[in-house]
């Protein structure tokens, strides 16, 4: 077991990633399939199926325009909020299928939370605030669970004890790599059952990056994650499995260690090596 | 040397094409648009300056008592504005009470809610209201808005809320409340489109914060959209309550144009601008026309004094939310 202070450098030399027999992962909390999606008559997800590890992270990669951060909205419904989305195939989540005539979106997201490219607390809330607003919406009063979930939520999101005084000032004067991370806190408030992370270090300096990673590696005890990014070094040191997608496609999908030193396919290769992309 | 000499000639003009090319015009640009920027202070000034020029007789005589007495008798040559400057005040605040939550609903309808195929043509149909002349706003206050108040709504309010003094007595038809609604329809297209554009600049971003944690449309309207604009808002009721503090024609028609102080909205009522629009040609005495002069000039002060405290305001919230920042 590895202790939070090991650092990301030191995790990769000793190699922490799933076995390389781990082929398939052991439970899926995403089940996806035949899944495409269309903006106006332009299709950006062209029939993907894969299934997300539990209790992994799983990092989606791939060049601009791909389709890599529809795939990933189309995980909690986010992508409805753009308008003219169509969608086709289905997405359980653990066995539940979340496109049901049923289901509300609002709920969806509060299972699956997320956090943005750019951190966006909102301004005319404190720290506090911040946090346990998504525990407000769903109608939560209790002061003493507020304050508990508060700390405990910050505490995951590894802030608690940079802003443990300051938690009656606004969002908004942390620095940028706070600011990301009081996202991240945010949304483990709700007490999702899976993580999105949409390029979650994209706006951060090296320092900060390497801080979020950390936690990264840390959330996935509890949290299944899947992250979307740019940075093929972010994806090799932090994911467990990794989807490569190309013009809406998925190109190939596997462990991490697998699809980084022994690609499948040409296009893998071409760009994890930078060849393109 | 040739070479040399002609590497020389083209130095020296690339020098020259550096150092010339018309610096004039671009002087001549910043005057031009320095000239029209003061032309519009220097209005305000000369505006203000005429009024009070105006009206320096009856300043001096009446003093301090103008804005505090409520006889308004040009034969007497008594004059207290006191009635206008309340009916002023009073007429534009219904009309901000009415507009306000109105025009905010709708800009957050436009901008958050309404299918997309409308929200375009809904906009410019509101906008379409600021069009219509306010002489014809007027008519149809006094044809049809006045006899259905009078009919439905006001004796609904005064069974209901007769109790309290705001709407008790009878009920006459125009009315101070007639006024403030007429003013609210007036306000309610800058209200509106502005806040619409406040709204609109709003970061997807901060939508997305609120939708990803699980928002309904209301609540991501209410604590992404909303409240990340108050400063906006407050701005667009700032520059509805400019307008309807000086709106003149419609008032006119429906308020009632009774130069008194009542407590009922029911009762009829004068505002600043109608009392101008109403009397100038009547004011055959020299102390008439300084005292009309002088409720001018009140009526600019009031507006210039609202915009500076909404200025000033809007400072200190930006200051209080810097510091907050810094911290």
């Amino acid at each position: 077991m590895e202790t939070p202070e090991q650092t990301v450098m030191e995790r990769l030399e000793h190699g922490s990633a799933p076995p390389p027999d781990a082929e398939v992962p052991a439970a899926h909390t995403f089940e996806v399939k035949n899944v495409s999606i269309w903006y106006g008559e332009k299709l950006a997800i062209d029939n993907v199926t894969l299934d997300v590890a539990a209790n992994a992270v799983t990092a989606i990669i791939g060049p601009s325009g791909c389709g890599k951060s529809t795939f990933l909205r189309a995980l909690n419904r986010m992508h409805e909020l753009t308008p003219k989305t169509r969608m086709e195939g289905t997405v359980l989540l653990n066995g539940e299928d979340l496109y049901s005539s049923t289901v509300d979106p609002a709920i969806v997201r509060r299972r699956v939370g997320m956090v943005f490219q750019k951190s966006n607390p909102f301004p005319t809330m404190t720290i506090g605030e911040n946090v346990v607003i998504g525990l407000r919406l769903n109608g939560v009063r209790n002061q003493r669970f507020l304050n508990e979930r508060l700390e405990k939520s910050l505490r995951m999101a590894a802030l608690w004890d940079e802003v443990k005084d300051d938690l009656h000032k606004p969002g908004t004067s942390l620095s940028g790599g706070q600011q990301q991370r009081l996202c991240i806190a945010r949304a483990l408030a709700v007490e999702p059952e899976v993580i999105l992370m949409d390029e979650p270090c994209s706006a951060l300096d090296p320092i900060a990056t390497a801080k979020i990673e950390e936690l990264i590696y840390q959330l996935k005890a509890r949290y299944t994650i899947v992250t979307v990014t740019h940075n093929m070094q972010q994806a090799g040191r932090v994911s467990d499995y990794t989807a490569f997608f190309y013009l809406g496609r998925l190109i190939e999908y596997g462990p991490t260690t697998k699809i980084f030193t022994n690609p499948g396919e040409k296009q893998t290769e071409d760009y994890i090596t930078g060849r393109f992309g | 040397m040739g070479v040399a000499a002609s590497i020389a000639v083209e130095e020296r003009s690339v020098q020259e094409r550096m150092a010339r090319p018309s610096r004039f015009g671009d002087k001549a640009f910043e005057w031009l648009t320095l000239a029209m920027a003061l032309a519009v202070v220097v209005l305000i000034i000369l505006i203000g300056w005429q009024l009070w020029i105006g009206s320096s007789v009856a300043i001096k005589k009446f003093g301090f008592h103008f804005l505090t007495t409520s006889t308004w008798d040009p034969v007497a040559e008594q004059f207290g504005a006191l009635p206008f400057i309340y009916g002023t005040l009073v007429s534009s605040l219904i009309a901000l009470v009415i507009a306000v939550p109105l025009g905010i609903a709708t800009a957050a309808y436009l901008t958050e809610l309404a299918p997309l195929w409308i929200r375009q043509p809904l906009a410019s149909l509101i906008e379409m209201l600021a069009a219509i002349p306010s002489v014809i706003l007027g008519l149809w206050g006094i044809f049809v808005m006045i006899p259905w108040l009078r009919d439905y709504p006001f004796p609904w309010l005064k069974r209901s809320f007769g109790w309290t003094p705001f709407f008790s007595g009878p009920i006459y038809g125009p009315c101070m409340f007639a006024g403030g609604i007429i003013i609210a329809v007036m306000i309610l297209p800058i209200i509106t489109s502005v806040s619409r554009e406040i709204l609109r600049g709003v970061p997807d971003l901060q939508r997305e914060a609120a939708y990803g944690l699980g928002a309904t449309r209301w609540e991501a309207t209410r604590i992404a959209v909303l409240s990340y604009a108050k400063k906006g808002l407050f701005g667009a009721v700032i520059l509805g309550l400019g307008r309807a503090l000086g709106e003149t024609m419609a008032v006119t028609m429906v308020i009632g144009n009774t130069p008194q102080i009542a407590v009922s909205l029911f009762k009829p009522g004068y505002t600043l601008a109608s009392v101008l629009a109403n009397e100038f040609t009547e004011a055959t005495t020299d102390m008439y026309l300084q005292a009309l002069f002088e409720v001018g000039l009140v009526l600019f002060g009031i507006t210039i004094l609202v915009n500076l405290l909404a200025q000033l305001l809007l400072r200190t919230i930006a200051a209080k939310s810097a510091t907050r920042a810094v911290q």
